[in-house]
């Protein structure tokens, strides 16, 4: 029963191939996969978004989702972030022999569901297997590409003064929920992984104004680094109010026994949108109704003053900067 | 939150600063003693909140940042070699030694692990019986006795490989140290929260009785803070310096009884060397006689290299409240969280950094 990976499910032998066959194609099967050429060949027209990005988190499962789901969420929201309608993925898989099959099954399933959930396809692949060392169980990369609908141009560098920053719900919940299964430091909270594709959000905020300017999906460093990127693209100040920013009280009492602050910690299932303010409550609105956006809120807003940095306004009224996140000793998140 | 939501209400904030400000009529010099009110009052933009008639200095409270660069060097050193494991608190794998840091000895190839407490590294002892494994033990009075704990435990499992590098020291008698050096004239200080559930409040009596020194041992939250202050404040203004208690949900006047029998079970007084202080007699802890097989300054064959202390960084100045992380040349420009220098700016509780997360005087 507990099959693993050999290094001969690499070496391009028939194991080779009942392993592309049996447990990559059949479950995520379309046409231009099945042709199994050497690349997918297709059509598309208009103005192009395209991103990759590789997955390495440890631990592979973890609650609210596992490598595979990240793999497309991630990628579905890079090309998200641009405005793009995500339409195909490249999948490739680098897999440490010794991987239980069953495991692959698990997260090619969450593979599966997560490009059903996004209406994006599979299109082209690759799998190696690497000695025992040589990876961590499994790496994945995926490459995206979209269609950008005429007439968008949402960029970081498109902050303008008086902006408002929206905040697409609670903070913190992937990073926490990845860092309570690590080895070392379990600990039990309620906390699951926020990793959800986020395009169809996007859409729907399109849908009531296009006058999104900045779109970003705060993963790694987490809020407080993607506004500063933000602000040092668009060179604009940005001020957020502490006590706007939601998060839950599982991902507090996390932050508050590990010493981290929630503004750094990870997320894959929220955006933050910078939008003319004269359409912010009509986009927040349109937020709230979405399953992915349920607590969104305005949490500050683009100013002329101190241009490249992030301020935020305390409880207590007094202010801060916040700066970007500088190297904390977090595991692999994403 | 339940416990926390509580401690950083924003209506209480706003009357306890009024307080203060009605009390305070002539200028207050307070230090802070640990790393972690600094951040608190960082992170709340406390100093923003009080009049101006009260001036707060941070203190030497910051573990990682008070140890010596000798020691960060000895752990460097053990980590080196062969069949040994470290184990450690996070904080310290960026801190710079003389040459090196853990983070680069373990890029090099030493086995070096992040711990969040003493029974993880155990258990990797447990599991690794082939090998040494040691616990980098530093901190203060609150560290001491889960560590003592730890080597008791090993005691009694019979677990052979496991040993600590004990460089635990004692608040008191640094707190001594700096008042006798006469360098900076304080009216109060905001004692330690931590240390103090450990010690309770009896050990600082000396403060005021020898010195005139107000004494308020305060939690971490907003509110604690700003409570510990008015009563520094009340105290100094009425002259009647004393030591009281604003953190009592996690302090008694006589400690944890408990925690104190472990950690005189196990340890003894030791002179120990502060980062920008030097040696004080008695203020730090090493394990008794009959623990010395656990001690791995006593059980592993290593040199090191003559310590070599980074030039133009005031982070000892700094502990001893004398300057701030803004007088010094290296900050904001040389030294950063992604190059420190010194290690005010490595560890989350040093005074650097949190000047630079939080911005000060905005």
């Amino acid at each position: 029963m507990n099959e693993t990976i050999l290094l001969a499910h690499g070496s391009g032998s028939k194991l080779s191939h009942d392993l592309i066959e049996k447990k990559l194609l059949r479950p995520l099967n379309n046409q231009l996969l099945a042709k199994l050429d050497d690349s997918a060949v297709f059509d598309l027209k208009g103005k192009l978004a395209f991103t990759t990005d590789s997955y390495v988190v440890s631990p592979l499962f973890f609650p609210g989702g596992d490598i595979g789901k990240l793999a497309v969420c991630g990628t579905v929201n890079d090309l998200a972030m641009s405005g793009a309608v995500p339409m195909y993925l490249s999948l490739s898989l680098i897999i440490e022999e010794g991987l239980l099959l069953s495991e692959l099954d698990k997260i090619i399933n969450s593979i599966k569901i997560a490009a059903e959930e996004a209406e994006i396809k599979i299109i082209t692949g690759d799998t190696k297997v690497v000695n025992r060392g040589s990876a961590d169980r499994l790496f994945i990369n995926t490459a995206g590409i979209g269609i950008v609908p005429k007439g968008i141009d949402i960029s970081g560098a498109n902050a303008r003064a008086g902006d408002k920053v929206i905040l697409s719900g609670n903070i913190g919940d992937h990073g926490i929920a990845v860092m309570s299964q690590r080895e070392g430091l379990k600990f039990s909270v309620p906390v699951q992984s926020d990793c959800a594709p986020l395009n169809k959000l996007v859409a729907q905020m399109l849908e009531v104004s296009p006058k999104i300017h900045s779109l970003r999906d705060p993963t790694r460093g987490g809020l407080a680094t993607t506004l500063n990127e933000i602000a040092k693209q668009s060179d604009v100040g940005i001020r957020i109010y502490e006590d706007r920013i939601p998060v839950n009280d599982g991902v507090r009492g996390a932050c508050e026994l590990l010493g981290f602050d929630a503004l750094y910690v990870a997320n894959e299932g929220k955006l933050i949108a910078i939008v003319d303010a004269e359409d912010a409550d009509k986009i927040l609105n349109k937020m709230k109704q979405h399953l992915y956006g349920g607590n969104s809120a305005i949490i500050g807003e683009i100013t002329p003053e101190h241009k490249g940095k992030v301020v935020m306004k305390t409880r207590l009224g007094a202010s801060r900067i916040v700066d970007m996140l500088s190297g904390e000793l977090l595991p692999r998140i994403c | 939150m339940k416990f926390i939501d509580e401690y950083r209400d924003t209506e209480l904030a706003k009357k306890l600063v009024k307080r203060i400000e009605r009390l305070s009529t002539r200028p207050t010099r307070l230090m802070e003693f640990c790393g972690g009110h600094t951040v608190g009052i960082m992170k709340n933009g406390l100093r923003q909140l009080l009049p101006p008639t009260v001036e707060m200095l941070s203190g030497p409270g910051c573990p990682v940042c008070v140890t010596a660069n000798a020691d960060i060097d000895k752990a460097i050193a053990l980590a080196n070699l062969s069949d040994v494991i470290i184990t450690t608190f996070g904080d310290m794998m960026k801190v710079p030694g003389s040459y090196s840091s853990l983070q680069q000895a373990r890029a090099q190839g030493g086995d070096i692990r992040i711990v969040y407490s003493t029974q993880d590294a155990l258990q990797i002892a447990r599991d690794n019986s082939a090998k040494s494994v040691i616990f980098i033990g530093i901190g203060f009075e609150t560290t001491a006795p889960t560590i003592a704990a730890s080597i008791l435990q090993a005691k009694a499992e019979k677990i052979g490989n496991f040993y600590v590098l004990c460089l635990l020291k004692l608040c008191p008698p640094v707190m001594k140290a700096l008042l006798d050096l006469g360098e900076i004239k304080l009216d109060g200080i905001v004692c330690p929260g931590h240390v103090s559930a450990i010690i309770g409040s009896h050990p600082y009596e000396f403060i005021p009785s020898n010195y005139g020194i107000a004494c308020v041992v305060s939690g971490f939250e907003s509110l604690d803070i700003l409570l510990s202050v008015a009563m520094l404040v009340e105290q100094i203004e009425t002259g009647n310096p004393r030591v009281e208690i604003a953190y009592r949900r996690g302090v008694k006047p006589e400690g944890n009884i408990k925690a104190l029998e472990l950690m005189e079970k196990v340890y003894e007084t030791d002179k120990a060397d502060w980062r920008g202080i030097g040696e004080i007699p008695g203020s730090g802890l090493k394990l008794k006689k009959e623990y010395e097989k656990f001690d791995a300054n006593l059980s592993f064959n290593f040199t090191v290299k003559p310590v070599q202390e980074a030039k133009g960084c005031i982070c000892g100045e700094i502990l001893r409240g004398v300057k701030t992380p803004a007088d010094c040349k290296l900050f904001r420009k040389v030294c950063i969280p992604e190059n420190p220098v010194g290690p005010c700016m490595v560890s989350s509780e040093g005074a650097c950094s949190a000047y630079y997360m939080y911005g000060d005087g905005l």
